[in-house]
């Protein structure tokens, strides 16, 4: 059975550096950090006093207030980003086979405010349980894909990834699959994040893998850098309308760009530490080129997981070099963290849309905060420092690897 | 007559004031809509869930534990009223 085509036909973003994907864009291009001294809590007493938080969002715009509070913040990033999308697609919902259009998102954590003020709450009281009724239904991770299915009453397959920073680079391969597959037109793909909470920012602080440039939050997040110091946490969603390439055409929709290969893989070696020689890079690199039945070669950019951690970055050079050879030398990489902060399970939403305009514009965006470029890595590699660039782009790659030795690879092609 | 009826619709007891700051607030309704007889899954739009979280919202404004039994009775504004009046401490 030869597998249908899939397209990108809608596009919606909320970030640290733009609430709607025409601002992002602007952020993006023109190089802009959303890093900043965390508002959402009183960060004075902990190591990493900043973050890249969305800004100036006030969910009634979007949602009404008494529904807005049963769903956690990283679900309201989730309608957010799918009602830019989908107004964005053109699709008419009286005409579309709802049984056949699907909602797969990705999320690495879920409600984490939900669960911690819950629990802060009945750890202040007596013992006695006053658990709020949306308490579940806020935290799931799912309840985000299945608010939008609400939503719009779209009744095909409908659940969440979880595989930490890989989450929804697994979601949108898995809507690719099934709409190549003939078992959906239709797919609202991306993720959403909100772990910009006390836990969040403590728990990542535990683990050492946060930057703590608390006296300069703006270059915080500094990949490839040799003064880098860890990633900057990031929050906010995007989403993308995935369409059967006929369904697309047939309705007269725009179309960014087409989806021709998924890769994944497993590191198979530690819970939170890369493969030294990023062995599942290469894989999962690997496995998305053969998927897209293309040649390394033929690959004009990567954006690439660059989080800005000492041991992650240089990993996954030396397995784009393994993987691309001499051609890693005549592509462009960047890696668009350095601007947005690492948005965890929704980097993969983020940077998809970020590689797919970067198509639409023929533009790279840049890796800002390249002040001194990681001895370990090999001058001739063009990181894109600092400024956007120019660049035929037919073909970009976008990876995102996750704790627990989690890769995903999407290719994006020009059409 | 006018400054009657205003002092009428003032003369709420301080428990009926914030059992509807209460229901405003969860439910989204306007402040005209919370009457006496309005019941909150029938008119005021609350489903199963509200109705649990509207009476875990009462207990702890007015300090009461409001036993299963007793809360299945409590259909409209005017029932918690009542209650909470009678009951709470």
């Amino acid at each position: 059975m030869a597998f249908k085509r899939v397209v990108v036909t809608g596009l919606g973003a909320i970030t640290p550096i733009g609430n709607t994907v025409e601002e992002f864009w602007h952020g993006l291009s023109n190089g802009v950090s959303g890093a900043a001294i965390i508002t959402k809590f009183d960060a004075s007493k902990f190591r990493t006093k900043f973050a890249c938080e969305v800004k100036n969002f006030d969910v009634t715009q979007f949602i009404p207030r008494q529904d807005a509070r049963k769903m956690d913040l990283f679900t309201q990033y989730a309608i957010v980003a799918a009602d830019e999308a989908m107004k964005d697609s053109g699709l008419d919902l009286e005409k579309i086979n709802k049984n056949k259009a699907g909602v797969i998102w990705g999320s690495g954590i879920g409600g984490l405010k939900t669960f911690e003020e819950e629990v802060i709450n009945f750890a202040g009281g007596d013992g006695t349980p006053k658990f709020n009724p949306f308490f579940i239904p806020k935290m799931i991770a799912d309840s985000a894909s299945g608010q939008i299915s609400i939503k719009y009453g779209l009744r095909g397959p409908n659940y969440i990834t979880v595989s930490a920073c890989a989450s929804t680079n697994n979601a949108i391969i898995d809507a690719f699959n099934y709409i190549r597959l003939g078992r959906i037109n239709i797919c609202i793909s991306g993720g959403s994040e909100a772990a910009i909470t006390q836990a969040g920012i403590g728990g990542f602080n535990g683990l050492r893998a946060m930057s703590e440039r608390n006296d300069d939050p703006a270059t915080g997040s500094r990949p490839y850098d040799k003064d880098r110091d860890g990633f900057v946490l990031g929050d906010g969603g995007a989403a993308l309308i995935l369409e059967e390439y006929e369904h697309a055409v047939a309705r007269g929709a725009k179309i960014y760009c087409e989806i021709v290969g998924g890769g994944m893989s497993s590191d198979a070696y530690h819970i939170t530490a890369p493969h030294p020689e990023g062995f599942g890079a290469f894989l999962s690199m690997q496995d998305a080129l053969e998927d897209a039945n293309m040649k390394p070669e033929e690959v004009d950019y990567i954006n690439t997981h660059g989080t800005s951690t000492p041991l992650g970055d240089p990993q996954e050079i030396k397995a784009i070099e393994q993987l691309f050879g001499d051609h890693t030398y005549s592509m462009s990489i960047s890696s668009t963290k350095s601007m947005t902060g690492h948005l965890l399970g929704a980097a993969g939403a983020v940077e998809s849309i970020a590689a797919i305009l970067a198509i639409q514009h023929q533009v790279v965006p840049p890796t800002i905060n390249l002040f001194n470029i990681d001895e370990s890595i090999d001058p001739r590699i063009d990181l894109t420092p600092n400024v956007a660039k120019s660049k035929k782009i037919d073909v970009v790659l976008s990876n995102c690897f996750g704790f627990g030795g989690h890769n995903a690879t999407l290719i994006f092609k020009k059409i | 007559m006018q400054s009657f009826f205003t002092k009428l619709q003032f003369k709420m007891s301080a428990i009926a004031s914030k059992v509807t700051k209460i229901i405003v607030e969860k439910l989204g309704v306007d402040e005209s809509e919370v009457t006496p007889e309005a019941s909150f899954t029938n008119d005021l739009g609350a489903d199963s869930l509200d109705t649990v979280e509207l009476i875990m919202e009462f207990e702890k404004e007015f300090n009461v534990s409001i036993p299963d039994d007793q809360a299945e009775n409590i259909q409209t504004v005017g029932q918690a009223i009542t209650y909470l009046e009678e009951n709470s401490k």
